[in-house]
């Protein structure tokens, strides 16, 4: 082989602690699943203990998605930073940037306008829709119903180009930034917007229709995949796989941040804990994040999207053709950056995944000492293996497509 | 300080001689490293501390004693509340206690510490990398680890640097 | 009108064989199913309902490297990825192409570090690179349409 990457060798000796005896004598088979594998929405890769169908034991290898952001983060400045931030759960960009920004925000202390919260909380929960619509396209091509898939990316479009209208990207948006927006809304968002809520619900009834009540469905996720409550919380599990085993812990509800609390919605529960619940509890969120981003642009109030604090928001383009001042603080903060008080801070915000924490910490400098990211996924992946001892090689996909993880927030 | 969480903060005072500090609006418990089983029990058991949101660390280079400071993060579904707990550890060969016996997830987390910093974790039942490769060599998040900067490839200097770049061949 | 009237009039088409074998090839150029981050939801999307790149007549991404003819590298590759996507692009039948899609791919995009292979260049020979972080579906498309001429110009004793 000509280049120096040659894949490793693995003996049993090394992974006997994680197998059962019988797969040491050579009773049971053991099978690599991944980290090429069309239904492990990413590069995971599963080693079972197989006996026959049945699964004995499974142990979940990550890391084939590192990337290195948190060290990456530390080099850079914490206007500049941000941009990794997109790139670590790339189905719910704006969700990231939200929740580095409020962490930032809280550091620096300064305050953020009434009309940017509320346009990061309708993005938030467009970009909320837009993960779940992932999360029901792959997951029911997982459970072999094709034609999901081909009916949430039609949908997914129309919220991608209302990103791509309000930031020029579709994914990777880094819209929402410390101390506000990027710039405000054009003009045609709020018909955009519109145009979303008038049409979303009669489609969402469309997938409800090819899904809710199916039987193929329903034999692939009913029981399947169980958690109880306390199971769920001991490994850590947040978010919708959460709340389809019962606890209604949403921080959008428990601990609102930039004006949830006006908001009328509910956090919808199931208690059975298996990967039906699960589908329900996300098909539903869906029609509540309807509501909130409803809410949000009936009451949109008018005002600036960015504070005026010139040390930490950069100024608009037209004041630098005009303004020294203005001039000098836009050299300063692309080049410095701003300072940041010494000490550290845990903010978390609800992602479509779960709870999304971030950790920094600051020396006092421009840059941030140490960014640790709590991304839902990797603890959500961490309870795989409880849910699906004894089940089929089929089921533990099903349950995999319903855990909802991506893999580029379990190895940041 | 939120009122519901002083009791709390308190007995961790009381009990495990642990010094409380408030930064950004909240609560930072500072205590030693062989009282976190005993403290992650107490949280867990009496004050309904049953998430253990994450487990990370952060490395003061060149700093010795101490070298590391590893956070921990819980979280109350019933009462709401929110608690960070640091432990200092010193930098030559760290090591702590694992919580895994009295949270289910910290098991991952030490994994990553493991992988991430070098800090071992004592009694710990399955301590390998998780994130680098087996084979790896050094504990990338230490601040004394290089970021591993490559040169990026310019017009002016793309022979130089392509000279020196490993090829894919068929 | 041109060619279709001589065909029904003679039945017999003459061309070189290098480009009948080039087109050929073009025509069933069959992905390999492997996406790696970000780059790989919009080749999700390259293939779902707005932008259908069965029009092209590649839509059937084959899960197994043995049926496939190109590799779609989308997304970031680790270091401990790397031996793995070597691995898979070895088990490819030849003769097999390259892309490199979006920014990491190409020459590791925003990711200057110590877990990110600087380009997939470094570990299998690259056809065509798509910049974009991530491109956009048209431009994955775009890509695939630029490798089919490519290969439809290939000489057979270069590709052997």
């Amino acid at each position: 082989m000509a280049t120096p990457y040659a894949l490793p060798e693995v003996t049993l000796d090394q992974i006997k602690h994680l197998v059962s005896q019988r797969a040491l004598d050579g009773e049971t088979v053991l099978l690599n699943m991944g980290p090429q594998h069309p239904s492990t929405h990413g590069v995971l890769r599963l080693l079972l203990e197989l006996d026959g169908e049945t699964i004995i034991t499974c142990v979940p290898d990550v890391g084939f998605l590192h990337t290195g952001i948190e060290k990456n983060m530390e080099s850079k400045t914490y206007l500049k930073a941000e941009v990794m931030t997109d790139r670590l759960d790339y189905l719910n960009t704006v969700g990231n940037n939200f929740a580095y920004c409020l962490a930032v925000e809280k550091m620096i202390n300064v305050d953020v306008p009434p009309r940017a919260q509320a346009i990061r909380v309708i993005l938030a929960e467009l970009q909320r829709i837009a993960s779940h619509l992932i999360w029901l396209a792959t997951s029911s091509l997982d459970v072999a119903a094709m034609s999901v898939f081909l009916y949430a990316f039609r949908e997914r479009e129309i919220i991608l180009d209302i990103l791509e209208l309000v930031s020029g990207q579709r994914m990777m948006t880094t819209y929402i930034r410390p101390g506000g927006l990027w710039r405000d809304v054009p003009v045609e968002f709020d018909d955009a917007v519109r145009n979303v809520l008038n049409t979303f619900p009669k489609r969402i009834d469309e997938y409800e229709a090819l899904l809710t009540k199916n039987p193929l469905f329903l034999d692939r996720t009913l029981g399947i995949g169980k958690m109880t409550a306390e199971e769920a919380i001991q490994w850590g599990v947040t978010g919708s796989t959460l709340r389809g085993s019962g606890p209604d812990w949403d921080l959008r509800k428990k601990r609102p941040y930039s004006g949830y609390e006006q908001y009328d919605f509910e956090v919808p529960t199931e208690t059975e804990g298996d990967v039906y619940a699960r589908y329900l509890v996300r098909i539903k969120e869906m029609r509540e994040s309807l509501k909130i981003i409803e809410q949000a642009l009936n009451k949109l109030p008018l005002g600036p999207v960015r504070s005026n604090d010139r040390k930490i928001v950069p100024p608009p383009r037209s004041e630098i053709g005009t303004s020294m001042e203005s001039l000098i603080h836009h050299f300063k903060l692309w080049t410095d950056g701003f300072d940041v008080p010494k000490g550290s801070l845990y903010a978390a915000v609800e992602s479509p995944r779960g709870e999304l924490g971030v950790f920094i910490e600051s020396d006092g400098g421009p840059k941030p000492y140490r960014v640790h990211w709590r991304t839902p996924s990797y603890n959500n992946l961490e309870a795989l293996p409880d849910m699906t001892e004894g089940l089929l090689i089929a089921d533990l996909v099903a349950i995999i497509g319903s855990i909802d993880i991506v893999l580029g927030d379990v190895d940041r | 300080m939120d009122k519901k969480l002083q009791p709390i903060v308190q007995t961790l005072e009381k009990d495990f001689g642990a010094e409380a500090r408030e930064i950004f609006g909240e609560v930072e418990v500072v205590l030693s490293s062989e009282n976190i089983i005993a403290a992650g029990q107490k949280l867990r058991d009496d004050f309904d501390f049953a998430l253990l949101s994450t487990i990370t660390a952060v490395d003061y280079f060149p700093e010795e004693s101490p070298r590391f400071h590893i956070v921990y993060v819980f979280n109350s579904l019933s009462k709401n509340l929110q608690l960070t707990l640091r432990v200092p550890v010193a930098g030559e060969n760290p090591t702590i206690p694992t919580l895994t016996g009295v949270y289910k997830n910290a098991n991952w987390r030490e994994r990553e510490l493991w992988d991430m910093f070098g800090i071992k974790v004592e009694g710990h039942p399955d301590l390998r990398r998780i994130l680098m490769p087996d084979d790896w060599d050094g504990h990338p998040l230490r601040k004394d680890y290089p970021l591993g900067y490559e040169e990026p490839q310019f017009t002016f200097n793309f022979e130089e640097i392509d000279l020196s770049k490993p090829k894919g061949e068929m | 009108m041109g060619v279709e009237e001589k065909l029904a009039d003679m039945g017999v088409v003459t061309t070189t064989l290098e480009s009948a074998v080039g087109w050929g090839r073009t025509r069933a150029m069959w992905p390999m199913l492997f996406g790696l981050a970000c780059c790989a939801i919009e080749m999700m999307a390259a293939q779902a309902s707005d932008y259908d790149m069965s029009r092209f007549g590649m839509e059937l991404m084959r899960p197994s490297p043995r049926q496939s003819d190109l590799m779609i590298v989308a997304g970031r590759v680790s270091r401990k990825m790397a031996p793995v996507l070597r691995h898979l692009y070895d088990q490819m039948a030849e003769p097999k192409w390259v892309i490199a899609m979006g920014d990491c791919a190409s020459c590791g995009g925003v990711f200057n570090n110590y877990a990110v292979v600087q380009g997939v260049d470094e570990i299998v020979p690259v056809d065509i690179y798509i910049s974009g972080c991530p491109p956009r579906p048209e431009a994955l498309i775009g890509g695939v349409m630029a490798l089919h001429e490519k290969v439809e110009k290939l000489k057979i004793r270069d590709v052997l």
